[in-house]
């Protein structure tokens, strides 16, 4: 093959050796280069883009592959819900995401060049950069639990809610036994019926000394109820260390604050309600003269705020990408952090003598100069983000799986996790790769124009 | 430039400094309560994998303060004798050793022929390694499934590797090229000029001189592979799945099994970390260096 190219003119005039010479040389150079690319080449062909062009050719098929569909897939693609969720929730990825890593890097890099201890902070911020995402996902997992108990989030949530709500909740509270009323499922409701213009006080037991509010005072009698009104007091009807009448409103005896009493008609319609005072005291008004039967409802008796239902259909994508942003933000503060090092100092210094605030020196000078770094780290991070999957499939509990639903994930279920549509799932991983194409032309451009300059 | 700051400062008023400590004091704030947010995730997950199953499902790892004296190592002692646990913690060595070498080697080869070599189609090939670069590994999945299947590799510790290295070896040519177009070509000229075959050039004089992107591309590797869980998820199965596919499998009984999952996820941890704090040097490097991935 190499032999019987040498032209019979370059023969001719004698330079026809070093001609070939070099032309042979040449033609090993390229023969050597061949060899330092082939396992790569090689590699890359069989696994990268092979599989590019099955996949293409795949998604025109149906699921178990023998039949030819043409677009059907791409058609059922937007029909079906999940893969709609999973689209929006693309967008919703896209769009939050990197912003909030690129913003929380910029403003880490800037504030870090103003303290002495900016290593140990890099390295803190840095550091979920070299865990894996599952790592990443069983810790938000846990963070996030609903529990107040278990979940160090609602845990703070709850702390913070009670500092500054007081809210009357008492769990556990019961009623003092043979005083009239029963707990029928979770409320506190009278035997009998009684006529507005009654007084009917309430004994409670069973409340722990800590689930009472700091500021508790001694329950009081209740005033005498005119017509149209019922009356009464709740209150603990326990002293502590011993002594006093069960039943009775003994003096050192505190009256339970924030309690919902209601008055029940014969239909069982709740006709008017009522809400205790710090003494205990209630009084219902309007009544149309009748009997009634007094209630106190379960809201009384809950666990009070719980926090909030972050794993839940609601937040849950908020959760996955915060905790994105946590390993991320990292990435993008040592990217601009090292473009702020290179930007020459004296012209924020020249800038600063001729009297210009931080703000200005940074939305005149540095922000200009830092574009070129934060657009790279942009187009990596969505990049990165439109194929997100370890988190999105780790973190979420069943419930709220679908809910949180991404391409990605999407894909895997559909070809792998039960789905078993690999026409569909090769239409999905498609998808990806098409969403991905605008960030490959950028990155050819920025490529060439580098290279021209 | 600390001279120059001092006569900068100087020349500053009292008020001037007062309103600099005050914001320097701000900013010091600010990013302490910042430092700590960050770091609540990771001693949280830590410190629960020093409770016992019984503490964990009752309360949480904060209360491990008020009573230090329950802290215990027992959660690391089972799960270190746990065959599953040692069976795949070997498996994620067995997958990430080979396929960093192996992407190292390749993808240098590969960037010495772009970076020094003259063939036709350079620049295109080039290129298209640029637009690998961000391929998806998910349009892969399905048709690699099939060729390991059909190969009989499917499943086993060998097909992941070899899709970690048809992954990783867009970044390592992309990463090794860039590098070592910084050698100064008077030093391969001089090598040639002695007569160097390209394959001495490449082991004598360019990898010694590229050795820190040498670092930078393996460190890199090494995390992306030791982390991954997708590819582990489809490719390996119950004898070669390596630690982040072990402990995936036991997410379903979240809550009953806090215990194997915090320390599982630590265990998983622990290499990176040490990695990482050791050489974050040439991690940064690396993704200095163009991470489009």
């Amino acid at each position: 093959m190499t032999q019987t190219v040498v032209t019979p003119a370059a023969r001719e005039t004698g330079r026809g050796d070093a001609d070939r010479l070099s032309r042979r040389s040449r033609r090993r150079a390229i023969l050597i280069a061949l060899a330092f690319l082939a396992p790569a080449l090689v590699i890359l062909g069989a696994l990268v883009v092979y599989p590019i062009v099955y996949t293409l050719v795949r998604s025109l098929f149906d699921a178990s592959g023998s039949t030819f569909v043409g677009p059907e897939n791409y058609i059922e693609m937007f029909r079906r819900e999940s893969t709609f969720t999973a689209i929006r929730n693309n967008v919703i990825w896209v769009i939050v995401a990197p912003v909030a890593c690129t913003v929380l890097g910029l403003v880490f890099a800037v504030l870090m060049d103003k303290i002495r201890w900016s290593t140990a902070f890099k390295l803190i911020i840095f550091m979920p950069m070299a865990i894996s995402m599952l790592a990443a996902g069983v810790i938000f997992r846990m963070m996030f639990q609903e529990s107040p108990q278990l979940g160090v989030v609602n845990a703070g949530v709850v702390a913070v809610h009670d500092i500054f709500v007081d809210e009357a909740a008492y769990p556990g509270a019961n009623i003092r036994p043979d005083s009239g009323f029963a707990k029928i499922s979770g409320a506190i409701v009278s035997d009998d019926a009684v006529n507005d213009g009654s007084t009917v006080d309430v004994p409670l037991i069973g409340i722990r000394a800590d689930s009472l509010p700091d500021d508790v005072v001694n329950a009081q009698t209740a005033a005498p109820a005119r017509a149209g009104e019922i009356t009464g007091t709740v209150w603990l009807d326990f002293v502590r260390g011993g002594g006093g009448v069960n039943g009775v409103i003994d003096s050192s005896e505190a009256g339970l604050e924030g309690i919902r009493v209601e008055a029940v008609d014969n239909a069982g319609n709740v006709v008017a309600s009522a809400t205790t005072d710090a003494e205990g005291r209630y009084t219902i008004t309007d009544l149309e003269p009748g009997e009634y039967v007094i209630a106190l409802p379960p809201s009384n008796f809950d666990q009070g705020y719980q926090g909030v239902s972050w794993l839940g259909e609601a937040f849950i994508t908020g959760v996955i990408i915060l905790s994105y942003v946590w390993i991320w933000a990292g990435f993008a503060m040592i990217m601009i952090a090292s473009g702020l090092s290179a930007i020459d100092r004296s012209l924020q210094e020249a800038a600063r003598m001729d009297g210009a605030n931080e703000w200005q020196v940074f939305r005149r000078i540095t922000a200009p100069l830092l574009s070129p770094v934060i657009v790279v780290v942009f187009v990596t991070l969505i990049i990165n983000v439109l194929k997100i999957f370890d988190l999105v499939y780790v973190i979420p509990p069943g419930v709220s799986k679908p809910a949180a639903n991404v391409i990605a994930v999407e894909m895997w279920t559909v070809s792998f996790g039960g789905g078993n549509d690999q026409g569909l799932g090769s239409a999905l991983a498609l998808l990806l790769l098409l969403l991905v194409l605008p960030s490959m032309i950028i990155n050819v451009r920025r490529f060439r124009e580098e290279r021209s300059r | 430039m600390s001279a120059d700051l001092s006569i900068v400062r100087g020349k500053q008023t009292l008020g001037q400094r007062i309103l600099g400590f005050f914001s320097r004091s701000v900013v010091n704030i600010i990013l302490i309560v910042v430092a700590i947010f960050w770091l609540i995730p990771s001693v949280g997950l830590f410190l629960s994998s020093l409770r016992t199953v019984g503490d964990s499902s009752s309360s949480g790892w904060w209360t491990i303060f008020l009573e230090p004296t329950r802290i215990t190592l027992e959660n690391y002692a089972n799960l270190l004798s746990n065959p599953t646990i040692t069976g795949s913690f070997w498996n994620t060595i067995v997958i990430a050793v080979p396929t960093t070498i192996l992407v190292v080697l390749i993808g240098s080869l590969a960037g010495y022929a772009f970076a020094w070599m003259e063939f036709p189609g350079r620049d295109w090939l080039l290129i298209a390694v640029i637009v690998l670069l961000a391929v998806p590994i998910q349009v892969a999945l399905i048709p690699l499934a099939q060729m390991f299947g059909a190969i009989g590799i499917f499943g086993s510790v060998l097909g992941v590797i070899l899709f970690h290295i048809a992954f990783g070896l867009p970044f390592a040519i992309f990463l090794m090229r860039n590098f070592f177009m910084q050698i100064p070509s008077e030093l391969l000229e001089a090598a040639r000029l002695d007569g160097a075959s390209d394959l001495r050039i490449f082991f004598t004089v360019v990898l010694p001189l590229g050795l820190p992107a040498v670092a930078s591309l393996a460190i890199f590797q090494f995390l992306w592979t030791w982390n991954d869980m997708l590819v582990a998820l489809l490719f390996s199965n119950s004898q070669s799945q390596p630690l982040t596919v072990a402990i995936q499998s036991q997410l379903r009984q979240f809550g009953a099994n806090i215990d194997v999952l915090s320390t599982g996820a630590f265990i998983s941890m622990i290499i990176p970390l040490i990695v990482f704090f050791a050489f974050q040097r040439y991690f940064v490097q690396a993704l200095l260096a163009g991470s489009q991935r």
